[in-house]
């Protein structure tokens, strides 16, 4: 069996820990790491049986994943002083919202940049008043600066020189160029606040986000993460909801990314075992070549399966823009390689 | 992959893969003294591997990718694929490891206790351990010094030693030739040539050592002690450590209480032999 198979199995309780030879967690943590994934089956599996060094090795990952959440959530914080001044309103967005909320997915979960979501007419305000708080520009090049301002959903990341921490304004969840536009008043407008007073995107808006973010922006890369996350909320979600899943459909219909949320759950349902009320419990042909991407690495956690990887590389940009303007942004692109 | 092999230095458990033979005989080689633990599952992965399957043969440019890859570092040639290795599973223990506090740091140790001398590539800091290494000092290592949050100890990572330029003569007229690796000449950080730890120091890689004298050693000048206060020790080590950030408030209490704990100096040499007569010197007069 692969060790992606496995790590999937492991993550969805398919499988024993106990069950697997002291090598095969050789091919599970390499592939777990490549897939940013290590501390987060390391707290799926604490309290499991495993080999002394490996249950060494996670129990250093909970926490250093406990340290890196304190500073993501730091970072948060120092967020929303720089906005609190001009009153600027934002919600928190993907791994830091996470957290915010004390999410399930969030345990071990790494965080990179800091993603906030404010107002589209707030954004000049917003870019303002981090400046002054110490962010400045990561990119100079001014086609890509351009790029980013007139064709994206975030600003240009904005680099903190003290902190060397990352942030990404968005006004919106999807590029602008890009063939489906979310509702981002609605988006904000029903931002949900967390015990600690910052605002995240209602249980609806956040699958929904993870989705698109998934299946509608990238080319799944790191997938099996945010698919992970969809799990778990849409589990939690439910579990405490009972009509969550058919606000999740409205929700998802609103924003123009119905299909983007039912395929993410049927994915989820195939490989982390979610069950899915009827409605969503369906069956679509294409999925394969998703599931095939997603688990598209050997167990020496390199990535494989070329082709298929280029063709979803390809269908990332065919979704985020128009033939003639993706023309355009390669040629710009290759004569300044 | 199609050539592989696992090591254990330290605390670290590492499987390397490579697509050539000859990076893995080397390295089977190099660390051939080294307890085997087959069973035991590798904590990190290094790859050594062609960026086109025809650059396996043809003009073989070796990458080193792994559970953490420097993006767009540049290859090596094959002939410096054990180089490669070394390059790979630092950057493996520099990144992945959060154990312990890393200090980009050589150490030695007599009696449990440990001598730690950090510096920038260039100060010496290698030679001196290793020659140090062959005296009555235990080397801990060479590159990297661990040390435990919970108990303040330093943890031996007694990896090959990379000796460079002017250092490898000076050695090899010391030891055994079968300690030595291959020479690799011109290499992008000049000369290289490993030198295989002591048989005991490499049996004793997992008995931790109390840290006793913090050096940071400068290479040329006139011979000179100067005691360095602990602010400047700390910016110093915080500035040597790839994990301190990581580590959080673990890492600032660990490093806070080195500071404190062990006095500090810095040492100007202009030769090995005064380098070591004055790291003896305040090894006798203000180790802790």
């Amino acid at each position: 069996m692969s060790a992606m198979q496995t790590l999937v199995d492991l993550l969805a309780g398919r499988r024993d820990a106990a069950s697997l030879a002291p090598r095969d967690w050789d091919g599970v943590i390499g592939v777990a790491r490549a897939e940013a994934m290590l501390a987060t089956l390391a707290c799926r599996l604490e309290g499991a049986s495993l080999p002394p060094t490996v249950a060494a090795l996670f129990a250093d990952l909970r926490a250093a994943a406990q340290v890196a959440q304190a500073q993501s959530l730091w970072e948060a914080e120092m967020a929303r002083r720089a906005l609190a001044l001009p009153g600027i309103e934002f919600v928190l967005l993907k791994g830091t919202a996470y957290a915010a909320a004390d999410l399930s997915c969030s345990a071990g979960r790494q965080i990179g940049d800091l993603d906030i979501l404010v107002l589209a007419p707030d954004i000049r305000r917003a870019e303002n008043a981090l400046l002054n708080a110490g962010w400045e520009w990561v990119k100079s090049d001014p086609y890509d600066d351009a790029y980013y301002r007139e064709h994206m959903h975030e600003l240009p990341p904005l680099i903190h020189k003290a902190r060397d921490r990352m942030i990404d304004v968005h006004h919106t969840i999807l590029p602008r160029t890009h063939r489906i536009t979310p509702d981002a008043l609605a988006l904000v407008s029903d931002a949900v606040t967390t015990d600690g007073g910052f605002a995240t995107l209602c249980p609806a808006d956040m699958a929904v986000h993870c989705a698109a973010h998934m299946l509608a922006d990238g080319d799944l890369q790191g997938g099996l993460r945010n698919l992970w996350d969809f799990h778990c909320m849409t589990r939690d979600f439910a579990a405490a909801d009972p009509g969550y899943w058919g606000k999740l459909d409205g929700r998802a219909a609103m924003h123009g990314l119905r299909g983007a949320t039912h395929r993410a759950a049927r994915l989820a349902r195939d490989i982390y075992g979610a069950t899915l009320p009827s409605g969503w419990n369906r069956h679509d042909p294409a999925d394969r070549w998703y599931r095939r991407r997603l688990l598209a690495r050997d167990d020496w956690g390199r990535a494989t399966d070329f082709p298929l990887q280029q063709a979803f590389y390809i269908r990332s940009h065919w979704l985020r823009m128009p033939p003639p303007m993706l023309a355009r942004h390669l040629w710009t692109k290759w004569r300044k390689r | 992959m199609r050539h592989h092999a696992r090591i254990a230095v330290g605390p670290v458990q590492f499987r390397i893969g490579s697509d050539w033979a000859a990076p893995v005989a080397a390295l089977r080689q190099l660390y051939a003294g080294y307890p085997p633990d087959d069973a035991r599952p590798a904590d990190a992965t290094v790859r050594l591997f062609a960026a086109r399957p025809w650059r396996r043969v043809l003009r073989p440019a070796v990458h080193i990718g792994g559970d953490f890859v420097v993006p767009d570092a540049l290859p090596l040639p094959l002939s410096m694929g054990l180089l490669a290795a070394e390059m790979g599973m630092n950057l493996q223990v520099a990144l992945g490891w959060r154990r312990h506090m890393l200090l980009h740091a050589s150490a030695v140790a007599r009696g449990g206790r440990a001598l730690i001398m950090s510096g920038e590539s260039g100060s010496g800091k290698s030679t001196l351990a290793a020659l140090l290494g062959e005296g009555d000092w235990r080397l801990m290592g060479d590159e990297f010094t661990l040390i435990d949050p919970a108990s303040g100890d330093a943890l031996a990572f007694p990896r090959a030693v990379s000796l460079k330029n002017e250092a490898i003569g000076e050695m090899a007229a010391r030891v055994d030739a079968a300690r030595l690796g291959p020479l690799m000449a011109g290499t992008p950080k000049g000369d290289i040539r490993h030198l295989i730890p002591r048989a005991d120091a490499i049996a004793a890689m997992h008995e931790p050592a109390r840290p006793a004298l913090l050096i940071f050693p400068r290479f040329g000048g006139v011979p000179a002690i100067e005691p360095m206060g602990e602010g400047e020790a700390f910016v110093r080590l915080t500035e040597a450590s790839t994990n301190y950030v990581a580590l959080g408030e673990a890492g600032f209490a660990a490093l806070t209480r080195l500071v404190r704990e062990t006095p500090a100096f810095g040492v100007s040499y202009p030769d090995s032999a005064s380098g070591i007569a004055l790291v003896e010197q305040l090894w006798a007069e203000a180790a802790r």
